[in-house]
């Protein structure tokens, strides 16, 4: 990007850019509208997420009440919970781990990827003879191994999962790095006497940010698919906070009798959310890497 | 080519042991790793003999290198639910994981390369567009979900294909009956189909985006240029002369790509009710039956590795560009 240009053109270039794409636009409002269910989720849902109903369990979407009020509208689980309710209340949970294990993985993998490319020699071996170790592992296996030990809990995830992500922002991060440090910017605050940590991230990080932030909006999206298929496995949250991926797991024992709204919902919340991060993720890295789009 | 690997083994060493020394600190994160052996109802002295008796009363240095040396002889620890060696509990389910994982591979690798091609070569049109929005759409949907909706859709409601169940082949192949496992060979197909095709949907997506980028990257070349100009075919200026460096950057990510289509078939054999490694390791989560989780996470790993080693040198065999 230009330097010269000053901030604000630089937002008005961006926000014309994606108002131009309209499946990058359509996604981004997707995602807000997704944040702000996330955030007022006690407000919109029509019931408790955890109120039992024995008697109408497993109704079927677009269930009435006596007055002919919607009461159900995707239906209720096997304990007669209202799922659109628990639809409303996962979209936390996945938002939540989302941003959080891409946080902790991104600030773990940069840091990592700076100093490994700044300092070289040993320090750069080590850390990638690390990467090496992680990417051996079948990723969910490890995260399996790991919460099995430690227990569920929302915390334990986000830091499984964020820990799971950090090589690929590390192995970015040193790459740009490397090239970044012969650049005369560093050598003149080397000479000015600039100590090391605040070249590596006050002068290179802010130069090698527009790479980790594509990856970044890629790696929210596999987070959530992570941890959908970990809740789905038992492994994650308490049960008692709803997730999509334990309600997929959940509709598993109503697969034959055809009750497909049960896994129908929550499957297509995960799925337009992850597809959302996705195409966002795409675009940015056309917008931010105009060279990348001559090959596409 | 020699040295390659001269340079490669000891690398491979390094992170087998990386790999043992993180599943042998996995099970002490949790503080005392003694409780995930016994039950919770267990009296003081039955904890101090198990600690006793699994060495966890030793210093962490020993202990890990009690494991490293079990590990060299196989003894990969005793499952708690089974009562036996994991082992042996892992041995008895790995083939049915690995027909699904070889399967989903072959549908990974071989399903995207026509579908890249098409891509690349309509650029722009509408093939390119739906093809590369249905690639976006793969990449986004969970397989275990797109597995539940197979299930429903098309083994419940038309019933074309299996629900769930599997039929042996590689078990029968490795107890030497030939005869029967060639036999069974159309029907272990059939039940494969489903659940291959759930893992392999976000593999194929992307390798398909991945062959088509390559594919135009590699078009715009001189070589191909003069190839057309030859008068050659399209037909074969594509597939002789560009496909040779379009499928560099797949088979490079082949040994990753196991490694991902592992995990997806860990998932996904929960919901075709597969007897293999997946299904086992989600009784072991529910049983707790830990020794079983961490033994499976290492025989997996190690098959990782390897494949990794051997993909990594057919790269250097196919491309002479990596120096020796």
């Amino acid at each position: 990007m230009n330097s010269k240009k000053t901030n604000n053109q630089n937002i008005k270039d961006f926000l014309f850019a994606l108002i131009k794409n309209k499946w990058a636009l359509t996604s981004i409002i997707w995602l807000f509208i997704i944040i702000a269910i996330a955030i007022f989720a006690s407000q919109l849902a029509p019931f408790d997420p955890n109120k039992n109903n024995i008697m109408e369990r497993v109704a079927p979407p677009l269930t009435l009440d006596k007055q002919g009020n919607m009461k159900y509208l995707i239906g209720s689980d096997a304990l007669g919970r209202d799922s659109f309710s628990r639809l409303i209340f996962g979209a936390q949970v996945s938002l939540i781990v989302g941003f959080s294990a891409v946080l902790v993985g991104g600030i773990l993998g940069t840091a990592l990827g700076v100093y490994a490319g700044y300092y070289g020699k040993w320090i750069d071996d080590i850390i990638m003879r690390l990467a090496d170790i992680q990417l051996a592992f079948p990723f969910i296996l490890l995260a399996i191994l790991f919460l099995v030990v430690l227990g569920e809990g929302l915390i334990n995830l986000i830091i499984v999962l964020g820990i799971g992500q950090w090589v690929t922002y590390a192995r970015i991060a040193r790459a740009q790095t490397i090239s970044q440090k012969e650049k005369e910017y560093v050598e003149a605050a080397k000479a000015l006497g600039v100590n090391n940590f605040s070249i590596m991230f006050g002068s290179i990080l802010p130069n090698i940010f527009a790479p980790l932030i594509v990856i970044a909006s890629f790696n929210v999206a596999s987070v959530i698919l992570a941890e959908a298929a970990l809740s789905f496995l038992g492994l994650g949250v308490p049960p008692q906070i709803p997730t999509w991926g334990a309600m997929l797991a959940e509709s598993r024992d109503h697969i034959f009798a055809k009750r497909w709204w049960m896994p129908l919902f929550p499957g297509m919340a995960i799925l337009l959310t992850v597809l959302a991060f996705n195409i966002v993720g795409d675009w940015l890295r056309d917008y931010l890497d105009p060279r990348l789009k001559e090959v596409e | 080519m020699f040295f390659y690997i001269l340079r490669r083994i000891p690398q491979t060493v390094l992170v087998i042991f990386g790999v043992t020394l993180v599943t042998f600190i996995a099970l002490q994160i949790g503080g005392d790793p003694t409780y995930l052996f016994v039950s919770e109802r267990a009296s003081p002295e039955e904890i101090e003999e198990t600690r006793k008796m699994l060495g966890f009363d030793k210093p962490l240095h020993i202990q890990y290198l009690i494991y490293l040396s079990n590990l060299v002889q196989l003894d990969f620890g005793d499952s708690l639910y089974y009562r036996q060696p994991a082992l042996t509990v892992i041995l008895e389910t790995l083939p049915a994981t690995i027909e699904l994982t070889i399967f989903s591979m072959l549908i990974a690798i071989f399903g995207s390369i026509p579908f890249g091609i098409l891509a690349a070569i309509y650029r722009g049109k509408w093939i390119d567009g739906s093809l590369m929005a249905i690639a976006m759409l793969g990449q986004s949907i969970p397989s275990f979900w797109l597995g539940i909706m197979c299930i429903l859709y098309i083994s419940l409601n038309v019933s074309w294909l299996p629900i769930s169940g599997h039929v042996p082949f590689l078990m029968l192949i490795f107890q030497g009956e030939f005869i029967q496992a060639f036999k069974n060979l159309p029907t272990t197909i059939t039940y494969l189909i489903l659940p291959s095709f759930a893992v392999a949907f976000y593999s194929v997506s992307r390798n398909a985006r991945l062959i088509r980028s390559s594919m135009l990257e590699v078009l715009s070349q001189d070589y191909v240029r003069t190839a057309r100009s030859k008068g050659l075919s399209e037909y074969i200026v594509i597939m002789k002369h560009a496909m040779r460096n379009a499928w560099l950057p797949v088979v490079t990510i082949i040994g990753l790509e196991f490694g991902f289509v592992i995990s997806g078939v860990v998932v996904v054999e929960v919901i075709f009710a597969w007897p293999g490694l997946g299904r086992t390791v989600f009784d072991a989560i529910s049983n707790r039956d830990i020794p079983l989780v961490q033994a499976a996470v290492v025989v997996i790993s190690l098959f990782v590795i390897v494949i990794n080693l051997i993909t990594d040198l057919v790269y250097a065999k196919l491309d002479p560009r990596i120096k020796l």
